[in-house]
């Protein structure tokens, strides 16, 4: 392989000579130490590199040799469980090797290859098969059944597989000949490029919905399993846990959660946290489910550049099974400085506050990654792939490149407002700014499994909380007294839609997680309550009795009700609500 | 023989460009010597073929291009350590300027440290009782967090500080604590405040200070926070200590990084503040921290001034975004007398969950501490519509909470420099205020803990 020179260093950026024969975007090892690093631009035989290490050390003089390969991510049995750094270190294993600090040029690879997978064949000597299909499978969890697939671009017939049996993940477990007459090996493990996207057949509309047990999100801006959202907010208001409650209960089989430029401790928080929680669906581990990428504030910058692009491809990889996966990226924000570090570096003319005149489209094209596609092979599966991505704005303010950037791409927008998290209303996503462009396409699913009442329901419940917004700036300027009842009566219920639906305890077990059941019986209570209520009204009873009724204060301790008796609880409270209203409607009757 | 150069090509501000060196590495430290043989200690920024682009830690007044030498020294700069630290007081390079003897190092740690496997973290979840109620009761701090003070010029930032590095304790456990104190270009009161402070309590046997005031050159500044981390992380990871560092003030800190970026002629991010500050900024932070399998921890309270009280200006904004939450003053409970006077409503500690609750604090923590954030928001959502509309126009249950949040501030938040109160005692407070409420608004508690907790009417 070719060998060049380092000529200059600065900071991530190394500029090195003699490498003529290497490819953009390859692969090279740096100085005596073999730093990691990627070829960012070629000038002649001269090479800009960024460097996924710190450069600390590195002279002109020193060696750089390229590995002729792009940045790839290994992808086979061991992923799951796993946390991994940008590049797809596992950092558990180098703790091991290592100590609790990261040390410079450490080469593990991201699999173990001692460990043994049980691996049942599927494909049989004789079968033709084609990138996609499925040779065997390893249940590589409790949950996860690991399908081992003919890596694309390869087909032909199988001549001669493994018996079942318990292997290493570089045991060749079958061979196929190719239409050539070739036989090529396979294992378990295969590689891929991570800056291009994972191939599929076709690519649907998604349709139904993913549901996360956070009332907000759920009920008022639903997510679809292979669709995109963004989740800004300025600090302390709670986008990262927005983000763990959605990679803790998302329906999904398969979470990677990639911590981008992100506090350590937080990353810690999942590792430790995750193996204790039991996933509502399966009874198992939520860990079982879900692979981490960290790449913290603390580590180098331009891994954390690659991190997300790591994220993605794992995720696409498991979307192939035919597998419902989210990626989950915290921050966005991290990654796209990241990007504007490297530019600097590089002396590029910048656009819009320093970042790279290519922030939007590269945002684009990560987002556009996740979809419903029918996956590769000749097998029928169709997997999903959701992104939801976190923006960190600075100063919270929206104008920013790379929330526009972002904003211009994702179809749902869950936007963290600093005044509600000071109310402590957790989680501070503002219903009057957020929106979901799925609410049209998904109506049919939800019509057909929820039935109508739902998305009545919802929309209900978000008018109310938009007449709120507007009785607010009456009662601003001449007080609540002058509001006619029905008006109080509004303000009343918008309140409990608020405190006592939207608001959802992420600390608390019994709240942390809201059944979609569950979700439609408390919104529909509360609306019951306002409807009753405004019969009464016309019946000539008073409002504020009405505000005092027990059952009113009982739907605010609804939320907290153990998960195996809400229903009769909510019926209870239901039927006590009708007798305490009829009575108030009775008196009125009787004073008249 | 180490290879000295008279090739000193410019010096602009706090950079220097040398010509015609070799095996010159990146970030590598190195020694200039002027004609009058003083030496001044500088650092590698950029190598490029033969020219290196170094940056001054101390002023370039005196350097003379042609009889100036300069040495590589082959290592980047490192701190000397040693157990002997404690009670020592150093300059901003980590030299000890009390007078005293030289440390005698047992080893020497490069001050930009390595960063820490985040597998390898610990999660903090010890609580810390400050006796602050604002802190202990909302804000709760724990081992290995990194907890900011933003404050404002004025306010008494230093004040609450002292009292929390003086009062902090863990229930139920002596232990080997220290304090690390870096004084980043702050003024020379300031910085015998906390000096004082220490003595009077006792604690400067304990401490190690690390002064660049205001006079020191305004480059050394940027190395002083790293000196102050590295002897922390000796102590906490190699002595097994407790260690409380408070850097202050991180304002002074990021200026002295804008005017090394602009030297450097950097595309300048918001407010001419490099773009890299955020990535700057976390590798200080983010050394914050406990590490599995070992005793010792680092909690981290960095204190910085917000130009114009403002939060959303970069140094307090990016910082918001690395630490564990934020304690918040307030100019407008100072002018009332408040004191510490903490802005309860945007003041957060992230960790606050994991450090309360049974076995930690009490059980009814978590919900009181929801309740009184809630009640307190809306009691100051009431005194606003109060000012506009009059008394006249609010609800009875909006007097309430008016009246909840004027004594909230009175007796919960306000309670001086000198008083300690033990999180019992704050709890029992919180319940005294919650009573003002009617009992069916206290709807972020659980019943039986209402039952259990709420003081019963006379």
């Amino acid at each position: 392989m070719s060998q060049g020179k380092i000529i200059k260093v600065s900071g991530p950026l190394v500029v090195a000579d003699g490498l003529s024969d290497a490819n953009m975007a390859d692969v090279v090892r740096v100085g005596e130490q073999r730093l990691i690093g990627e070829i960012l631009n070629m000038t002649g035989d001269r090479a800009s590199i960024q460097v996924y290490e710190e450069t600390s050390g590195l002279g002109p003089g020193a060696r750089v040799e390229t590995t002729g390969a792009p940045l790839s991510v290994e992808l086979g049995p061991g992923i799951i469980e796993n946390i991994y750094d940008g590049i797809q270190r596992p950092l558990e294993e180098i703790v091991r090797m290592t100590g609790p600090n990261l040390q410079r040029g450490v080469e593990v690879p991201a699999l173990s290859r001692e460990k043994k997978w049980a691996y049942t064949p599927v494909a049989k000597v004789g079968d033709r098969v084609i990138g996609g299909d499925v040779l065997g499978t390893v249940p590589e969890t409790e949950v996860v059944l690991h399908k081992i697939m003919v890596p694309n671009g390869i087909s032909g017939v199988v001549e001669w597989t493994i018996e079942a049996g318990d292997y290493i993940v570089d045991e060749v477990v079958a061979k196929v000949k190719t239409d050539k007459g070739e036989v090529v090996p396979l294992t378990m493990v295969q590689k891929w490029p991570v800056r291009v996207g994972r191939p599929y057949k076709k690519k649907h509309n998604p349709v139904a919905p993913l549901q996360s047990g956070q009332r907000i999100i759920d009920t008022m801006f639903p997510i679809a399993k292979g669709g995109t959202a963004a989740v800004p907010g300025p600090f302390g208001s709670g986008k990262t846990v927005v983000q763990h409650q959605l990679a803790k209960w998302s329906d999904v089989d398969i979470v990677v959660y990639v911590g981008c430029g992100e506090r350590g401790n937080e990353m810690t928080d999942v590792l430790r946290e995750f193996p204790e929680l039991v996933d509502p669906r399966t009874g198992e581990s939520l860990m079982k489910r879900t692979v981490l990428i960290a790449n913290t504030s603390d580590m180098p910058v331009a891994a954390r550049e690659a991190s997300v692009y790591t994220g993605i491809t794992i995720a696409e990889y498991f979307r192939d099974m035919g597998y419902a996966v989210a990626v989950i990226a915290d921050s966005t924000s991290r990654w796209a400085e990241a990007l504007r570090e490297m530019s600097g570096r590089l002396e590029e003319m910048p656009g819009e506050e320093g970042y790279p005149a290519y922030l939007a489209s590269r945002l684009a094209q990560f987002y556009e990654r996740a979809g419903v596609v029918q996956c590769m092979g000749s097998e029928d599966r169709t997997g999903s792939l959701t992104a939801v991505g976190a923006v960190s704005p600075p100063g919270g303010d929206l104008s920013e490149p790379v929330s526009q950037g972002t904003m211009r791409i994702v179809k749902v927008f869950w936007s963290l407002d600093a005044s509600l998290a000071y109310r402590r209303h957790f989680p501070a996503i503002n219903w009057l700014n957020s929106y979901s462009l799925y609410l049209d396409t998904m109506k049919p699913w939800f019509d057909e499994h929820f039935g109508p009442a739902f998305m009545q329901n919802r929309n209900k419940a978000m008018s109310i909380l938009q007449e709120e917004n507007e009785l607010n700036e009456i009662v601003q300027l001449v007080g609540k007294d002058s509001l006619s009842a029905g008006d109080q009566l509004t303000l009343e219920t918008a309140k409990m839609v608020r405190e006592d639906f939207l608001q959802q305890n992420a600390f608390m077990d019994v709240d942390s997680y809201s059944s979609h059941d569950r979700q439609m019986r408390l919104l529909a209570l509360i609306l019951d309550y306002d409807k009753l209520a405004r019969e009464a009204l016309t019946k000539g009873a008073a409002v504020q009795p009405m505000f005092e009724i027990p059952a009113k204060e009982k739907i605010g301790r609804a939320k907290f009700v153990e998960a195996d008796q809400y229903q009769a609880a909510y019926a209870e409270i239901a039927s006590e609500m009708e007798r305490e209203i009829a009575a108030i409607v009775e008196k009125a009757g009787a004073d008249v | 023989m180490m290879k000295e150069y008279r090739t000193i090509y410019e010096v602009s501000g706090p950079l220097m460009v040398v010509e015609q060196v070799e095996g010159v590495t990146y970030d590598e430290l190195a020694e200039i010597e002027l004609p009058d043989g003083s030496i001044r200690r500088c650092k590698v920024l950029e190598v490029n073929g033969d020219k290196a682009v170094v940056q001054l830690f101390e002023s370039s007044a005196g350097i003379n291009l042609k009889d100036s030498k300069i040495r590589f020294l082959g290592h980047p700069l490192q701190l000397a350590v040693s157990g002997d630290m404690l009670g020592r007081v150093f300059n901003g390079m980590g030299q000890p300027i009390d007078g005293g003897p030289d440390i005698l190092p047992e080893k020497y740690l490069d001050i930009n440290g390595l960063p820490m496997n985040p597998a390898a973290r610990d999660y903090p979840n010890e609580f810390i009782q400050t006796g602050v109620s604002t802190i202990d009761g909302l804000n709760t701090l724990v081992r290995g967090q990194k907890l900011p003070i933003f404050s404002g010029s004025g306010l008494p930032h230093a004040q609450l500080a002292a009292q929390i590095a003086r009062q902090a304790k863990v229930l139920g456990g002596e232990s080997n604590f220290a304090v690390v104190f870096a004084a980043i270009g702050i003024t020379f009161e300031e910085s015998e405040y906390f000096v004082n402070e220490f003595k009077r309590t006792g604690a400067i046997d304990r401490t190690v200070l690390f002064t660049n005031l205001a006079n020191d050159p305004a480059v050394e500044r940027i190395s002083t926070p790293r000196m102050a981390l590295t002897a922390a992380e000796y102590l906490a990871f190699e002595k097994d200590m407790h260690v409380l560092v408070i850097l202050t003030d991180i304002t002074n800190y990021a200026e002295a990084l804008r005017e090394v970026s602009a030297a450097r002629k950097e595309v300048p991010g918001r407010r001419g503040y490099p773009g890299y500050l955020y990535t700057d900024l976390a590798t200080m932070y983010e050394r914050a921290g406990r590490k599995l399998g070992l005793e010792g921890s680092i909690t981290m309270i960095p204190i910085l001034t917000m130009p114009e009280d403002d939060k959303t200006h970069p140094i307090p904004d990016l910082t918001g975004y690395i630490t564990e939450g934020q304690i918040i003053l307030s100019r407008d409970l100072y002018r009332k007398g408040i004191l510490p006077p903490v802005d309860v409503l945007p003041s957060l500690s992230r960790l606050k969950d994991k450090g309360i609750g049974v076995g930690k604090t009490r059980e009814d923590h978590a919900s009181t501490m929801n309740q009184l954030f809630a009640a307190y928001a809306s009691g100051k959502e009431a005194k606003e519509l109060m000012t506009i509309l009059g008394e006249a126009a609010l609800s009875p249950t909006d007097l309430l909470y008016a009246k909840f949040a004027d004594e909230f501030e009175k007796r919960y938040v306000s309670q001086g420099q000198e008083e300690n109160r033990d999180i019992e005692e704050t709890l029992n407070l919180g319940w005294e205020l919650l009573k003002i409420l009617p009992r069916s608004e206290l709807k972020r508690i659980k019943q039986d803990m209402i039952d259990k907790y709420l003081p019963k009417e006379d």
